[in-house]
């Protein structure tokens, strides 16, 4: 049941929930159970953290040859986001030939459909990030 | 520990090989290596196979017996185990034979690497790469492998002022060492204009940043050093080994124009022989993309943090310069069996030491070291070889 694959990870790609270590306040983005600072420490101390979903761009690249499930959407482009709270993520910038984006530049999140899942069609979606004018 | 030394060598042909299967070219390259180490079979202990992903590229799991088996070793009923890594495969099932020798387990060991890219087309092939990144955070938002490393070059580009010119001046020099290796998948060399001018594939990568994904396989046979005369008159001796991990995901790594993998694996290495990285006449490093031997050459203490683009495009990397990197082409000219490509550079490093390499011979050969990291640097190992 391959579909099972996306929902798992909905919670957090739907309403981009992480995790905030409870010993050193530092956020993870996908949640994680264990901190790579504390370690035993931080075990149940783990708590969920709301994220604004606002960011810089890191590093970014316009995508050429890509998967197979994106070729639809090439050229498209791929950022590098540090969010405000500190943990960086992967995602595509929408709306963007990839001249407009710069390393330093301003992104927030948007909710889009990301791809469908191979014969069985079941679409999942997922955030995407959009320039901050 | 025991010392432990390279006593055979074998590897086949690079490239898009249609009519070779996976098993065929495992089987070839151990057969060259049993044949240069002068064994008949009846000596080996056991086989170590790197291999990233028969499952996926030829439908096959559970190849290490099947390639033992071909080999005629089925009645021997040796122990035949595979090891994966992603790309860092074969430099891992080097690791992992040479610890069972050292340790005194076994004695005579077939460490291979085999990989047959090429069956499943570019797209499956493209796509099962992405899946040595966490497919879960970077490839389902639509990253490519290669689109994670154009990221790499992007922000090297930003920090250090690396040039276009600079990484592609990484692939010019890799083809022209592989034009004079006759195992290399490409013998031509090639101009910097045409890697420039290459159609994008992931910016500011293009077609010429990367190696061919190709079918191939290698295969070395490690004994202990104390009866590796008895096998062969310039056995090359493993100093150290050193491996390292890393965040799956490149985002979550401290910093994106360095890989920790390697700075760790390289130290570790680097101590357990004793030797500093300017004792180094010639490396092998795993240039996936050029700016992957970029960062390579910075993290493993070669050259300062961020001179790797100036350096290559100076010629200090060139063929008996200051140091010699990837002499035998690299993964960029002499062909990318993924999970064969650690093996692979282990051939090009002994042929070094023992002054075979003929018209890319490297003057000085001493102390070479192997460099084989797997998805964006998630795992490393460095291997470094000596004469004896
Ligand atoms: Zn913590």
């Amino acid at each position: 049941m391959p579909e099972a694959r996306f929902w798992r990870e909905n919670q957090a790609r739907y309403n981009m929930i992480g995790h905030k270590c409870g010993k050193c306040q530092k956020v993870y983005f996908p949640p994680r159970d264990m901190c790579p600072k504390c370690r035993r420490a931080s075990m149940g101390k783990m708590e969920k953290i709301q994220l604004t979903g606002k960011g810089s761009v890191v590093s970014h690249t316009t995508v050429h040859e890509g998967l197979p499930e994106f070729q639809m959407q090439i050229p498209y482009t791929m950022a590098i986001i540090e969010l405000e709270e500190g943990a960086r993520i992967t995602g595509q910038i929408v709306d963007c030939n990839g001249e407009c984006v710069k390393i330093g530049s301003e992104v927030e999140t948007v909710f889009r459909k990301l791809g469908e899942e191979g014969k069985s069609g079941i679409i999942h979606y997922g955030y995407k990030f959009k320039l901050i004018e | 520990m025991r010392e432990v030394a390279i006593i055979g060598i074998g590897e086949t042909k690079f490239g898009e090989l249609w009519e070779r299967s996976l098993r065929d070219l495992g089987i070839e390259a151990g057969f060259k290596a049993m044949g240069d180490a002068g064994i008949s079979g009846n000596e080996i202990d056991a086989i170590f196979l790197g291999n990233m992903s028969a499952g996926q590229l030829i439908d096959q799991e559970h190849i290490a017996p099947l390639i033992a088996d071909y080999s005629g070793m089925a009645e021997k009923n040796i122990p035949a185990i595979r090891i994966e890594a992603a790309s860092a495969s074969g430099g891992l099932a080097l690791s992992q034979g040479y610890m069972a020798v050292a340790s005194g387990v076994h004695d005579i060991v077939v460490v291979g690497g085999a990989e047959k890219m090429t069956d499943v087309g570019d797209d499956a092939a493209n796509e099962i790469m992405a899946k040595t990144a966490d497919q879960e955070w970077e490839a389902v938002f639509g990253a490519t492998l290669g689109s994670l490393y154009a990221m790499m070059a992007r922000r090297h580009m930003n920090e250090f002022g690396t040039t276009k010119e600079q990484l592609a001046s990484v692939a010019v020099k890799n083809h022209l060492n592989g034009s004079m290796n006759p195992h290399a998948q490409f013998r031509s060399p090639i101009k910097l204009e045409a890697v420039l001018r290459a159609p994008m594939v992931a910016s500011p990568l293009g077609t010429f940043d990367f190696a061919p994904l190709s079918d191939g396989a290698a295969a070395v046979i490690l004994a202990p050093l104390d009866i590796a005369h008895k096998y062969s008159d310039t056995p090359i001796k493993i100093l150290s080994c050193g491996q390292a991990g890393d965040y799956m995901a490149l985002h979550d790594r401290k910093s994106i124009t360095r890989m920790d993998a390697t700075v760790v694996a390289g130290k570790k290495a680097f101590k357990y022989a004793g030797i500093q990285p300017k004792d180094v006449n010639l490396a092998e490093v795993h240039d996936c993309t050029t700016i992957s031997e970029i960062m390579a050459i910075e993290d493993l203490g070669f050259f300062k943090k961020g001179q790797g683009g100036k350096v290559t495009e100076d010629g200090s990397t060139a063929l008996n310069s200051k140091i010699s990197i990837n002499t035998s082409g690299g993964l960029k000219a002499k062909g990318y069996p993924v999970g064969a490509s650690g093996v692979s550079q282990a051939i090009e490093a002994v042929t070094q030491l023992r002054g075979e390499a003929g018209q890319r011979q490297v003057s000085k050969a001493e102390i070479a070291l192997l460099h084989n990291i797997g998805g964006t640097g998630s795992s490393a190992i460095v291997h470094l070889l000596g004469r004896c």
